[in-house]
């Protein structure tokens, strides 16, 4: 499993490569506490390259919700593929996380966010 | 037939029991995004006892034995750990992981949600988890 960074404008992008388990979910922890310490508030999980899911990465994300929430942090997946958004879909996280389609959706549903509060 | 495997205690043996898992039932009629769900659960189980019964160590060992007999699956995860019996184990819900922040705990909700039937039972001195999912829609 590899995690690519990067900024594209005030968006922060996070690039999941290959299968999130047990053995690789701290990688993407990792980066995601990186990305909050660089007080990064738009962010973007590029999904596109993610092949497995199983619970230590979805916790990733859960375990996150409420620090976000309170530090006014947002974020949306996007990219997904139909088994990896499944797992999602299972657990009822695809109506608590955002997560859409393309990338350009991605960016409008952040901007929605922000403009709100 | 029984397929088997049996591999390592660590954490990096896992994609090798997803790989196990899928080709196995690759040989069934399930569609793809039900099979990666039987696989997750498998997954699951797997982690939790490598990581909580035997604490990673790579010395000890897991088997799991996949069969198939009258339009049921049933998933065997037999290991020499303490037994940790998922039937019996309240399942958080997930607004309460959410609340709580605890990263834990999703995976035992995923197996449930996914196979119909979970068994736990020591037998000649090992821990069986048996999982049983029907191939009838």
């Amino acid at each position: 499993m590899e995690i690519t960074t990067f900024n594209e404008g005030k968006y922060y992008i996070i690039k999941i490569n290959g299968e999130l388990d047990a053995s690789s979910s701290l990688i993407l922890d990792d980066a995601i506490e990186e990305a909050v310490n660089k007080d990064q508030k738009l962010l973007l999980f590029d999904c596109e390259n993610l092949h497995y899911i199983s619970s230590p990465g979805i916790g990733v994300f859960t375990s996150r919700i409420e620090d976000h929430e309170q530090k006014k942090i947002y974020l949306v997946l996007y990219g997904m593929n139909e088994k990896v958004f499944n797992v999602f879909k299972i657990l009822g996280l695809d109506k608590i996380l955002p997560i859409v389609n393309e990338k350009e959706e991605a960016k409008i549903l952040l901007n929605g966010a922000l403009n709100k509060n | 037939m029984v397929h088997s495997i049996k591999i390592n205690c660590s954490k990096s043996s896992l994609k090798e029991i997803r790989e196990f898992a899928e080709k196995i039932l690759s040989n069934y009629k399930i569609p793809e995004v039900e099979r990666n769900l039987i696989v997750v659960a498998i997954d699951e189980v797997c982690a939790n006892i490598i990581i909580h019964a035997h604490h990673c160590n790579g010395t000890d060992e897991i088997s799991i034995r996949i069969s198939e007999f009258d339009n049921i699956l049933e998933f065997a995860i037999i290991d020499q750990g303490e037994i940790f019996n998922i039937t019996d184990y309240n399942v958080p819900t997930l607004e309460n992981l959410i609340k709580d922040k605890k990263p834990g705990g999703i995976g035992l909700i995923l197996v449930k949600k996914i196979m119909d039937k979970i068994m736990v039972e020591k037998q000649d001195g090992k821990s069986v988890c048996r999982m049983y999912k029907s191939l009838v829609l």
